[in-house]
């Protein structure tokens, strides 16, 4: 018979940043319970606190001063505690600690204030973590649940109300419906290479690409439905459909958080699935991975469409929606890049630089956003930024400061995330999408030079409403957006350490 | 060295936001810190080594690296960025003086940018590493962005909105060369690649240059802006305010020529010579169209601003000639045109203070009310159409010189762009005559007050430096000899070897 491994065996020391957060999430779940009904700034806190203890051992373990665990594979390769991890967990925790601040003022004005709301954002931030450690199929799909049932309730936790009822069923069926995909791409995967662990699926595919042609197509179909499960997370087009109803029907809350931490999860499950797992899955003898031309077709889409449609919206969470697709499309083209081989750790690196960027940046926005917003969910109009530089001239800064972000401008952390992505693009000699990159790039400028100019060159009445743990997220995200790009050096330290644990 | 120079807006404006208080002191502190700053970057000036074609004042240590590449924080200065630096320093004390009294809303963030401004533009010219380059490139557009959307004219957020993304588009095919470029030798720094050019240990195809080559082009025409990319300019500056037209005029579109020089010249030679002839039919075009729809306008700034697009021909038609005498009248030309442009956009802001309209038909006979500021306004008129004695001359005569010299362009160019020189006394003298000739015969302009302190404080600086650059002109071109021989040598040599 086997063995019962023992405790010693599971190398639970490299997974402390995330299992004690799990641990944490139950401890809180419970301890909620006795929290009385006004008083849950005391979860709030409880939460907040978990989270940074979890991020400051992610940053100690990114950083390298603290080593704990003995290699890279916890849980018997379940679990992969290399440095992407790392990097995940900390975009991941970072997006959470803001979630947190964002939130809590928030939920009073709705009249919303529950403990199930911090505890839920926890168990997300988990499944985030837990994918971007996956080491195998399995791992990755119970941590996207992990991951996605959470946000299917955040997004609804506005009831009755019509829109986030709305928000939430539209979420949950295609969500659930891409998750089908997903799973039935692991099943046609674990056919094709006869197992789910990653190591194994990538030791299996250089056979598999210079052997028959059924089990390629196995894998490629696989492969393909894999593609459709993370691209519907990551809203990538044509899965995008979702995104800007949910943005507009759920808390404003609940979208500064997700917009990130469902793209951190979704880009990290992408970058351990196509760029480790099946990297070296090629067709024909050909140097470039067989899904390359797919994803960056993908990614050409997504970036075109996310930005022409965002022209068009007067509605910021709407606009920003669109936004987001287009973002999406450009750590795409990173992900594409890791199909070319040598090529597959420098767009790990982009697609981690780039993460990020855009937890602080985007998070920023929502957060400024929900300073805007009224009780009854107004406010949050293109026009309601009208003569913001005057009213609220440090809001309108940092406003402006995450605008130029997202442009890609210099000095802001949005410009070394694209910086790195494009590098990977001319690395992997992906220069078409690089230019509908850079291109669509322009046409993003002008939607959110847009918001600049109504801040600052129009006149107008615009009340906001600015408690103080939401205009410290706003500045942490601000300062972040700026030292990043101001000092590049700190993102690339942390990327240059990212060599995927396999593959490459 | 070269640091402490480009630092100094930037730390002036961290410091006027800390310390400064009231409107009053925003303006002094911005100016202080402007005026430190050319003081220092005279230093610049008496330290340089004439003799040597390298860079010099270097600073250099390394920024960001992973594997397979490196980003240096490289700045440093030549024969050729010293003029464009001492112009960005001698142009900013001026704009900055006459916006005293045109700016009156919010003070501080004007003068915050306009330091800001005045740092992406030294970073420009002293980044000696394509990623610090490009930083510095776009940042200048951010301050430009506001300063024209905020502070401008009636059509100030099309003018904007305009010009940033004119200018990003064709930034942005410049930013994947740069990524090319340097993924293919490893490093960022231009010193370095030029090395690896030279030696071989980096080589590309004659059709990779070619693309290399259009897009840094591309940014740069646009920036210039060459004929037919030129259509952000006259709403950019027609709109902006004064001192953002001067700086606009005065340094920004510098940018653009420098980026050839400095860029395509060294990086990609056999593609320089191959495009040599295309850029200067469309420098000749951009010379005599800019000239000709200067004539027609009716607005004083857009005539000035058309000007811009005739006179920065002449200094693209130099660059390509590919020969020492018309790329050292290209530099020189790149100082004087900011020189007398700065100065005629600070002239028709004298009048538009007073009056708050630039059309030529509301003045005639201006001579008469302000005799002081017509006969500055004479001199500047006067440098910027080519008169003898005076700057514009030297310029435009020397680079005429090495265009009818050059073998990668037909002579037929030369008569041409004479032409030019022509139509610009046309238009620029049409102006004067009718703003300020003729008979005082508006009751509105017989009460108009001459020049106060403060303009003339802005005006005289131009008046010298006019005269100074017209009479003594080898001085400019002393610095320019041991860099500009050593990049035609180069050029020629690589061409002949085929790269």
């Amino acid at each position: 018979m086997f063995e019962v491994p023992g405790l010693g065996d599971l190398n639970v020391a490299a997974t402390l940043p995330v299992t004690l957060l799990a641990f944490g999430a139950c401890l809180f779940l419970l301890v909620d319970l006795f929290i009385p009904k006004d008083r849950k700034y005391i979860t709030a806190w409880l939460t907040a606190a978990g989270i940074g203890v979890s991020l400051v051992l992610s940053l100690l373990m990114l950083t390298g001063v603290i080593t704990w665990g003995d290699g890279e594979e916890a849980f018997f390769g379940l679990f992969i505690a290399d440095q992407f991890s790392q990097a995940v967990n900390v975009a991941a925790l970072l997006t959470a600690l803001l979630g947190v601040m964002v939130a809590y003022n928030y939920l009073d004005k709705i009249d919303r204030q529950r403990g199930e709301y911090y505890y839920l954002l926890l168990f997300t931030t988990l499944g985030v973590m837990f994918m971007g450690a996956s080491g195998d199929l399995v791992t990755l799909f119970v941590s996207l649940e992990l991951l996605s049932i959470p946000l299917y309730i955040l997004s609804g936790f506005r009831w009755p109300h019509e829109e986030s009822e709305e928000s939430a069923m539209k979420y949950f069926i295609l969500g659930a419906f891409a998750s089908g995909f997903l799973v039935y791409g692991i099943a046609l995967i674990y056919g094709a290479t006869g197992t789910t662990s990653l190591t194994g699926i990538w030791e299996a595919t250089a056979d598999i690409s210079s052997g028959e042609t059924s089990t390629k197509f196995l894998l490629l179909i696989g492969a393909g439905m894999t593609l459709v499960g993370l691209g519907f997370k990551v809203a990538a087009v044509p899965f995008h459909m979702w995104t800007p109803d949910v943005y507009q029907g759920a808390p404003t809350s609940v979208v500064a958080y997700m917009s990130v931490a469902a793209k951190v999860g979704g880009f990290a499950a992408l970058v351990r699935v196509f760029g480790a797992g099946i990297s070296n899955f090629a067709l024909d003898g050909d140097t470039t991975a067989a899904w390359q031309d797919t994803i960056w077709l993908i990614a050409a889409f997504t970036m075109i469409l996310g930005n022409f449609v965002a022209i068009a919206q007067s509605e910021l969470k709407r606009l920003f929606g669109y936004s987001s697709i287009a973002h999406a499309g450009y750590m795409l083209i990173a992900i594409a890049a890791a199909g070319s081989a040598g090529v597959t750790d420098e767009a790990a690196r982009a697609v981690a630089i780039y993460l990020m960027a855009y937890a602080f940046t985007n998070v920023g926005v929502f957060a400024v956003i929900i300073a805007l917003e009224k009780k009854d969910m107004s406010g949050t109009s293109i026009d309601n930024v009208k003569g913001l530089a005057t009213s609220q001239p440090l809001l309108a800064a940092a406003m402006t400061l995450f605008m130029f972000s997202l442009t890609g401008i210099p000095l802001t952390a949005g410009f070394v995330g694209k910086w790195f992505v494009f590098k990977s693009a001319m690395s992997a000699d992906l220069i078409p999408v690089a230019v509908i990159g850079v291109l669509t790039s322009l046409v993003s400028a002008f939607y959110y030079l847009r918001i600049v100019w109504y801040m600052y060159f129009e006149e107008g009445e615009t009340e906001t409403d600015l408690p103080r743990p939401l205009a410290w997220a706003i500045t942490i995200s601000a300062v972040g957006t700026l030292v990043l790009g101001v000092v590049p050096y700190l993102l690339s330290e942390m990327a240059n350490e990212i060599t995927l644990a396999f593959g490459g | 060295m070269a640091t402490v120079v480009f630092m100094l807006p930037l730390v002036g404006m961290v410091l006027m936001l800390i310390l400064a208080r009231s409107d009053q002191q925003y303006r002094w502190w911005t100016l202080t810190t402007s005026i430190v700053t050319f003081a220092v970057s005279l230093l610049l000036v008496r330290g340089f080594d004439k003799t040597s074609a390298g860079l010099q004042m270097v600073d250099q240590f390394d920024w960001i690296s992973g594997e397979g590449f490196s980003i240096q924080y490289y700045v440093g200065i030549d024969g050729i960025s010293i003029w464009l630096v001492m112009l960005t320093t001698f142009i900013m004390p001026l704009a900055i003086l006459s916006s005293f009294k045109a700016i009156q809303k919010r003070v501080k963030l004007y003068y915050m940018f306009m330091l800001l401004m005045e740092w992406a533009m030294l970073g420009v010219f002293v980044a000696q590493d394509l990623f610090l380059f490009y930083v510095f490139w776009e940042v200048t557009l951010v301050p430009m962005y506001f300063l024209i959307g905020i502070w401008g004219a009636e059509q100030r957020i099309y003018a904007a909105v305009k010009f940033f993304l004119y200018t990003m588009a064709g930034s942005l095919l410049m930013l994947l060369a740069i990524l090319w470029l340097g993924n293919e030798a490893g490093t960022f720094a231009v010193p370095e690649i030029l090395e690896q050019l030279k030696t071989g240990d980096l080589v590309f195809s004659t059709a990779t240059g070619r693309w290399l080559f259009l897009a840094f082009g591309i940014a740069f025409a646009i920036k210039v802006p060459m004929w037919p990319l030129h259509s952000w300019l006259p709403d950019a500056h027609v709109q902006a305010p004064t001192a953002g037209s001067v700086i606009l005029a005065g340094v920004l579109l510098k940018m653009g020529t420098y980026g050839f020089v400095r860029f395509n010249l060294p990086l990609f030679p056999a593609a320089s010579e191959t495009f040599a002839p295309y850029i200067a039919a469309l420098a000749v075009i951009g010379i005599i169209y800019g000239a000709w729809v200067s004539y027609g306008q009716k607005d004083m700034k857009k005539l000035v601003a058309y000007s811009s697009i005739s006179h920065l021909g002449f200094v693209m038609l130099g660059i390509f000639a590919l020969n020492s005498s018309g790329i050292e009248g290209a530099v020189l030309q790149m100082v004087n045109h900011g020189i007398s442009t700065g100065g005629l956009f600070l002239v028709v802001g004298v009048l538009y203070e007073r009056r708050h309209t630039k059309l030529m038909a509301a003045f005639g006979g201006i001579w008469q009310a302000m005799p002081l500021y017509s006969g500055v306004a004479l001199v500047i008129v006067l440098s910027s159409m080519g008169l003898p004695g005076l700057n514009g001359f030297v310029g435009e005569f020397t680079i005429l010189l090495g265009a009818a010299g050059s073998d990668a362009i037909s002579w037929w160019f030369t008569p041409l762009a004479a032409l030019g020189v022509i139509l610009a006394a046309v238009y620029m003298l049409y102006m004067f005559n009718t703003v300020f000739m003729g008979e005082l015969d508006k009751e509105e302009n017989k009460r108009l007050p001459d020049l106060d302190w403060r303009e003339l404080y802005a005006l005289v600086p131009i008046l010298i430096m006019v005269l100074v650059i017209g009479l003594q002109a080898g001085y400019f071109f002393e610095f320019m000899d041991a860099k500009v021989g050593d990049l035609v040598r180069d050029i020629s040599l690589a061409v002949a070897a085929g790269r």
